[in-house]
């Protein structure tokens, strides 16, 4: 029987193993050296802040694998023998391979920061880093204050983490606003001031200079770049973006770039061995979509595309419409499309804002043609298909605002804005035309 | 899931779960206006019982709003869990174990040892806790307290105070509001003071809760309760009326449009004080398979269970000359089975797809039921059911399910195994109402395409213990019996991809194996059967 093997226990080798083991009847075995079950990291925060437990986050139960002849070893890989089709371990075992499934994540980025290693630097990817994050800042006691160094999903996210058990964090962020490489600038100053009223120490346009230690090697103080000042803290949080997870690669005929990298097939340079989630980089990049994508959205299609071609239907990895979504303290934020925080040459932003400040939203669309390209809406919930449908479709901005109401995902009773969001766009881009 | 508090990996406690200094007054006003109940209980013997009776009442009011207050109202609006497995009241640790034994022993004491808390013996007059409320009682229905007065004071009281508390917990979302104004609502109306006014018109009245239908309210036909209605002129007969119109019209036109939820969330006081005082358990309930087995056992063994008794019930004090009265034993006996037969013939012509496997639980109970009343039938004459005489049966009901699984496992267990084991596993009009909602409603909850992160929050926060993110993470459609639309999973879920809807029949029960995301061919593909 032929025995598939799969690095990694996440999103994308998980959704892998489970479509393989419906379309076949091969032999299956999941390596990890995190945990021993596949767990959802996007829900590590609600761990520490005492929302869920552990087991919660595990979405199959333990008898699951058993029962659906997944394999499951606990074990970290030390080397890849790509000749005898042969993984080594640290611990000195080893184990064959007839395909090989690279699904080996993201580690947190570091940018040689002295004092990046120093006891008390943490990221925020791994169930060790929580453990981590757990012994160092179990209260506002212990930890009198944290220091996040990165203004992204992750680094809000920590924020929000240590918020809840009343750690005064303060957040360092590069650009001159929250995410706002990505977010328009509406949306990112909304979230701004949305962290600075749960009491986050926010400061914008500032860079990290380096991380000093007291005389036992933990974390002290930070000092910035830009002020020379020096912020205590007994806890630095770098959460400056992930990259892929591959160094036990390096050193194998297996091409890597910045991830493994694969062709649209999701196939490495060497036959039977492939790679998917964070850890792989496609060779040209898929429309306006990165070369790696760290996204779990992303790794699921991966995976569910994979499982096509092992099991003999041969199958490219063509992600659909981009969508993502996130949550920034009580905003959720969903994406469908591409939005930009600039609009691209020929297009232009409608933007709407409530004024309680908690939700808006941004389309994009090409001005000449009045194409919807894409939305990002906070604080509303809204409908999946149905903006992949007019993506598809290739619907105008017009149609979208006119329909906007189709979209809405809202609980029931809840009041809808669809009205002032379409008065306002006529407004914007249609008085002035007539 | 292991019973073992494991707060935090810490040494240290999380500084969350400690309680601020207008908490922990709050606390204290509660408690002391408890304490008073405490005291009356032990036979102190106030000397103003209304002003004490108040008193009581009040501080535990004043205290809950007092703390509910100064935990949401200095926080921005949002989804409040922070600390909930960190404290020991939620994550069953001593206090909530100190909590459920409180709880159970009252209910244990409510139910079999009355006099404990002072009840009168014929023709004495009430004493203890129970004379505390003879005031209250004597100025709303004009006769003194019983302990069910006393209890349905208590019950109120914790639905409004904690009603108040969720909907500051949730102020910023509608749909929670609205349902909880509802319950709070129904329970001061209709479960209180409308019996009370009721028995102050006519005392032969059997206390009606008018939203307390069949067969969740088990003794509304039986012999007393029939009579009593039967006497008091046109009123108890439209009451009668619509206590039959209620199970068999009025229930299955709702749920077909709302689902089940219009009466479990909305209306329902047990629905009620689990939404509302039992909140803080909800992520308590028991998630895993096995539970969800032992769940359609247990809750549709009840349903059979309780339609046996009432038949047996009913059919006993009937009598058998069709020329006195129309409805004799055997005229009820087979409109009983003919209903039963028509109700079965046509799930299983129309339904039987959606069954699939359940098909033969339904079959089991069916065969029980009819099976019964044939041997009823047969044995007609007696009052038995095969050996069981239906006196018997109904006692035995009463015990086990009207007190011990609704009253001391059902509430006194809520810091235990969550605020829903009595609706989940044990009330037989929950079953019932599952049952339409399942086959036969316009009810689902929905996912938001691709965009679960199968993070958990909907099914930790699922009272029912229902495995929302299996579903979700397939992008499913929730379509299960047990759900009662409290609307919780939806609002925990921080990616927006949950929310309930009444829509067509058509597509609701769906599923997809590869999530909306990928290529549009690679979906069609996979997702063809």
């Amino acid at each position: 029987m032929e025995h598939i093997v799969i690095i990694g226990n996440g999103i994308s080798g998980v959704t892998a193993a489970r479509h393989i083991r419906k379309l076949s009847d091969k032999k299956i075995t999941i390596i990890s050296a995190e945990t021993e079950y596949f767990f959802s990291r996007t829900a590590l925060m609600y761990i520490y802040m005492g929302h869920m437990k552990y087991e919660h986050t595990k979405p199959y139960e333990d008898w699951f694998w058993k029962k659906n002849r997944i394999d499951l070893k606990f074990g970290f890989v030390n080397s890849i023998e790509t000749k005898n089709q042969t993984l080594h371990f640290e611990d000195g075992n080893t184990l064959k391979y007839d395909k090989l499934i690279i699904a080996t994540g993201s580690k947190s980025n570091k940018f040689g920061w002295p004092g990046q290693d120093l006891d008390g630097v943490i990221g925020l990817y791994s169930k060790q880093d929580l453990d981590a994050l757990e012994a160092l800042a179990p209260n506002k006691e212990v930890c009198k204050r944290a220091v996040i160094v990165g203004g992204g999903l992750i680094g809000i996210e920590l924020a929000e983490m240590l918020n809840t058990r009343n750690i005064p964090v303060t957040f360092l962020v590069r650009e001159t606003g929250f995410w706002n490489p990505v977010l328009p600038k509406g949306e990112s100053e909304m979230i701004n001031r949305h962290i600075i009223k749960h009491h986050i120490d926010l400061r914008l346009d500032i860079n990290l200079k380096e991380i000093h230690a007291d005389e036992n090697g933990r974390v002290k103080a930070v000092v910035i770049e830009d002020t020379g000042e020096m912020i205590p803290c007994n806890l630095v949080g770098l959460t400056a973006g992930v990259t892929p997870n591959i160094d036990f690669i390096k050193a194998s005929v297996i091409e890597t770039d910045k991830g493994v990298l694969v062709n649209r097939f999701l196939e490495t340079n060497i036959e039977h061995i492939y790679a998917i989630g964070d850890c792989a980089q496609q060779r040209e990049a898929i429309g306006n979509r990165r070369p790696v994508e760290s996204v779990w959205y992303t790794g699921r299609m991966m995976g569910e595309t994979l499982a096509q071609t092992i099991c003999g239907n041969k199958m490219a990895y063509k992600p659909g419409h981009w969508f993502n979504s996130a949550k920034f303290f009580d905003i959720e934020y969903q994406t469908y499309g591409w939005v930009f925080a600039t609009p691209k040459e020929g297009n232009a932003h409608f933007h709407w804002k409530h004024p309680d400040d908690t939700k808006c939203i941004t389309i994009e669309f090409e001005k000449d043609s009045n194409l919807f390209l894409g939305i990002n809406t906070f604080g509303i919930r809204m409908k999946h298909e149905v903006f992949d449908r007019w993506l598809t479709e290739e619907r105008s901005a017009d149609y979208v605002m006119e329909h906007l109401k189709e979209a809405n995902f809202e609980t029931e009773f809840y009041k809808t804005f669809e009205k002032d969001i379409q008065t306002n766009y006529l407004k914007q881009f249609k008085m002035a035309q007539l | 899931m292991s019973n073992k508090l494991n707060a935090s990996m810490s040494i240290a406690k999380p500084d969350s779960q400690a309680l601020t200094k207008i908490q922990k007054v709050a606390v204290a006003i509660g408690v002391i206006g408890l304490f008073i109940l405490v005291l009356a209980f032990f036979n102190v013997n106030f000397p103003n019982k209304p002003l004490f009776l108040t008193l009581s009442l009040i501080m535990m009011t004043v205290g809950t709003i007092i703390f509910a207050n100064n935990a949401y109202l200095t926080k921005p609006e949002g989804i409040k869990n922070d600390g909930i497995w960190f404290k020991s009241i939620s994550a069953r640790g001593i206090v909530g174990w100190a909590t459920g034994i409180a709880l159970t022993v009252f209910y244990i004491v409510l139910y079999f040892k009355a006099e404990w808390f002072g009840l009168a013996g014929k023709g004495e007059a009430n004493t203890g806790l129970i004379a505390l409320f003879d005031p209250l009682s004597q100025l709303l229905s004009g006769r003194p307290a019983s302990q069910w007065f006393v209890y349905g004071v208590l019950y109120t009281v914790a639905i409004l105070i904690f009603g108040y508390k969720f909907i500051l917990k949730y102020r910023h979302n509608k749909y929670e509001r609205i349902r909880t104004y509802s319950v709070m609502f129904f329970q001061l109306g209709f479960a209180f003071l409308i019996p009370e006014f009721m028995a102050r018109m006519n005392s032969n009245l059997p206390y009606y809760d008018l939203k307390s239908i069949w067969p969740l309210n088990y003794y509304i036909f039986e012999e007393w309760s029939v009579k009593g209605f039967l006497s008091s002129g046109t009123l108890g007969l439209m009451l009668l009326l619509f206590g039959i119109a209620s199970i068999f019209i009025i229930t299955p036109i709702l749920t077909y449009k709302y689902g089940k939820r219009w009466y479990c969330s909305w209306v329902c006081g047990c629905g009620g004080l689990a939404e509302t005082a039992g909140d803080p358990f909800r992520h308590l309930s028991d998630k895993s398979q096995v539970a969800w087995k032992v769940e359609r056992w247990v809750v549709h063994s009840v349903v059979v269970f309780v339609t046996l008794m009432t038949t047996a019930v009913v059919y006993s004090y009937l009598g058998t000359d069709s020329s006195k009265y129309w409805l004799t034993k055997d005229v009820f006996l087979i409109g009983v089975a003919g209903l039963l037969t028509l109700v079965f013939a046509l799930v299983m012509i129309f339904k039987r797809q959606e069954l699939a496997k359940d098909a033969k639980y339904g079959a089991i109970g069916y065969f029980v039921i009819i099976m019964a009343l044939i041997g009823m039938h047969y044995f007609s004459g007696t009052n038995d059911i095969f050996l069981f005489d239906a006196t018997t049966l109904k006692q035995s009901y009463g015990f086990l399910i009207g007190a011990i699984f609704s009253g001391v496992i059902g509430v006194g267990f809520y810091p235990i195994f969550g605020n829903r084991v009595w609706c989940r596993f044990g009330c037989p009009m929950a079953a019932v109402l599952g049952f339409q909602q399942r086959l036969f409603s316009k009810f689902r909850i929905t996912t938001n395409g691709g965009q679960c992160i199968s993070c958990g929050n909907c099914s930790t926060y699922c009272e029912m213990g229902i495995d929302v993110r299996a579903y979700a993470q397939k992008g499913e459609n929730i379509v299960r019996s047990s759900c009662v639309g409290c609307g919780i999973c939806s609002a925990v879920c921080p990616r927006g991809v949950l929310t309930l809807e009444n829509d067509s029949l058509k597509g609701r029960i769906n599923s997809n194996e590869i999530l909306l995301g990928n290529d549009v061919d690679l979906m069609d593909l996979v997702n063809q059967k």
